[in-house]
């Protein structure tokens, strides 16, 4: 699966949990998911799931953490992934 | 500060209806919402008949957010946003800016328990080691505020946002409780509504204690039978209502149409005391309720045209007519208008009061009493004490100026309101 690929997968399972007044083409690769898109820190956890269950991985709470971004949830979600391989 | 309050607005999630039209013309032909339902026989239940609100042709999209959607199992919960939203809506309201919230505007929306099926999976999940994946809404599924919480920030309402909880009367009890809130002054406007879960984890119980009917599984709208001579245990229902309860000055300000004026009610219990106990109610404190009910509302009892009892179906029901006649001194042919709609409801329990509530006050918008389903043969011990014709069997024209209604519940809780029909419109 293309890095690429795993962007837009990535856009698209954050898209729901926008607040109304955020639009999804503002989402960028530097977007930081709570001071820049608004996302409810609740509503981080129900996306951490998401991520989860779309790319068949396991994200530990450390993950979590280090997870401040889009970029760093791609570079989380593609390290993930070469080390099922 | 002691000042008038009315009924603005309603909704209704109920099993026979789920708009206030189709709710009110399921009550005037006597449609039941009891079915059959596969499930509990499936899980071996003795009664496999129950009333269930059908909300499939309902858009849940005009009442959350896709992801509100996500994972929502607690099926009370959606029951009581829809009544609540469309409540508010049939009051003309909206909610409040997104800058600041209503202030003057609050909730008392109860429950029994909610969102069973959803804590089942977290329990699931928890005993499989698997905490981590429950995710955002588990809690706020199942915490007993859940639905006030809800609808508190759909809405956007300031004042108090809270959720009572006491049984069977918790429906007619909140609408009391947000009354006394803003006859004393300290709310404008209150949603005072109440929802029930359904599904056989919510029902099981009742099953188990051998207090539901075992003998309509094939036959599930007879099934529901207040007030009759083979009445046998109350048929569980689920769902939700809501009543916008509204100082009459705040109504009579925006132009709004008055369903009802709330003239008075009581809350007590029996303490478990006298006969009570945790599953019957003690006559003595039922008597007590009913009397101080019409002694605050400033009327006589000889006023009251008609009653719209709790009268679940069960041994009880004699009992039940005879704590009316002793509190109202009336009885045979002097004795009110009767009805129960648990005869299509079945018993939603934890939302009876609220959905019963609207039921009755219905009745002055419809000019008419809904009749007694499944009541073809009155109780003996009933026709002991009042006149058959104070049982309408079918819905009756009339013009209907003050209705009682009461509900009892587990935990030997009583709740009476007295409504009646606004002379400011």
């Amino acid at each position: 699966m293309a890095h690429a690929q795993r962007y837009e997968q990535l856009k698209a399972l954050m898209t729901p949990y926008l607040p109304e007044d955020v639009n999804p083409d503002e989402i960028s690769p530097e977007s930081h998911f709570i001071n820049e898109l608004n996302i409810n820190s609740a509503h981080l956890v129900d996306i951490i799931l998401d991520v989860e269950d779309t790319f068949d991985i396991r994200l530990e709470n450390e993950d979590m953490d280090a997870m401040q971004t889009v970029k760093d949830a791609l570079e989380i979600i593609d390290s993930k992934l070469r080390n099922q391989d | 500060m002691s000042r008038r309050v009315v009924v603005t607005g309603m909704g209704v999630c109920a099993p026979n209806g789920v708009t206030l039209d189709d709710f009110a013309k399921s009550l005037s032909l006597g449609k039941s919402g009891i079915a059959f339902q596969s499930e509990l026989k499936d899980k071996g239940f003795g009664c496999q008949i129950a009333g269930k609100p059908d909300i499939t042709n309902i858009d849940l999209n005009n009442y959350f957010t896709p992801i509100q959607q996500k994972g929502l199992q607690a099926s009370g919960l959606v029951y009581g946003v829809i009544a609540g939203k469309d409540a508010w809506l049939d009051a003309g309201l909206s909610p409040s800016s997104q800058e600041e919230p209503d202030w003057d505007s609050g909730i008392i929306y109860g429950t029994g328990i909610s969102g069973v099926d959803k804590f089942r999976e977290a329990v699931y999940l928890v005993d499989r080691g698997d905490t981590r994946r429950l995710g955002s809404t588990a809690v706020i599924q199942t915490m007993a505020s859940g639905i006030s919480a809800y609808l508190g920030g759909m809405l956007g309402c300031g004042n108090q946002v809270t959720t009572n909880s006491s049984a069977c009367i918790t429906g007619t009890e909140g609408i009391l409780m947000a009354y006394d809130r803003i006859r004393s002054g300290k709310a404008e406007r209150m949603l005072a509504g109440s929802c029930s879960d359904s599904g056989p984890y919510v029902w099981g119980g009742f099953d188990a204690m051998r207090i539901l009917p075992r003998n309509y599984n094939d036959n599930p709208e007879e099934g529901s039978r207040p007030m009759s001579a083979n009445a046998s245990g109350f048929v569980p229902g689920s769902g939700a209502a809501a009543l916008v309860v509204e100082s009459l000055e705040s109504a009579q300000q925006r132009g709004a149409r008055i369903y009802a004026e709330i003239l008075g009610g009581s809350i007590n219990s029996g303490g478990h005391r006298a006969g009570g106990s945790m599953t019957a109610p003690n006559s003595l404190a039922v008597q007590r309720c009913i009397l101080q009910a019409v002694e605050e509302s400033g009327i006589e009892a000889a006023e009251i045209d008609a009653i719209n009892g709790h009268l679940t179906a069960t041994a009880k029901d004699p009992v039940e007519i005879k704590n009316w006649c002793q509190a109202l001194g009336r009885s045979a042919v002097d004795f009110p208008y009767i009805n129960s709609f648990k005869g299509t409801l079945g018993h939603c329990l934890a939302a009876a009061g609220s959905i019963e509530s609207v039921a009755s006050i219905l009745q002055f918008k419809e000019g008419r009493i809904f009749g007694n389903r499944n009541c073809q043969q009155i109780h003996p011990l009933i026709l002991e004490q009042i006149e058959a014709s104070r049982i309408p069997r079918e819905t009756m024209d009339i013009e209907l100026k003050i209705i009682a209604k009461a509900s009892f519940g587990f935990g030997d809780v009583n709740a009476c309101i007295i409504f009646s029909a606004c002379k400011e419109n």
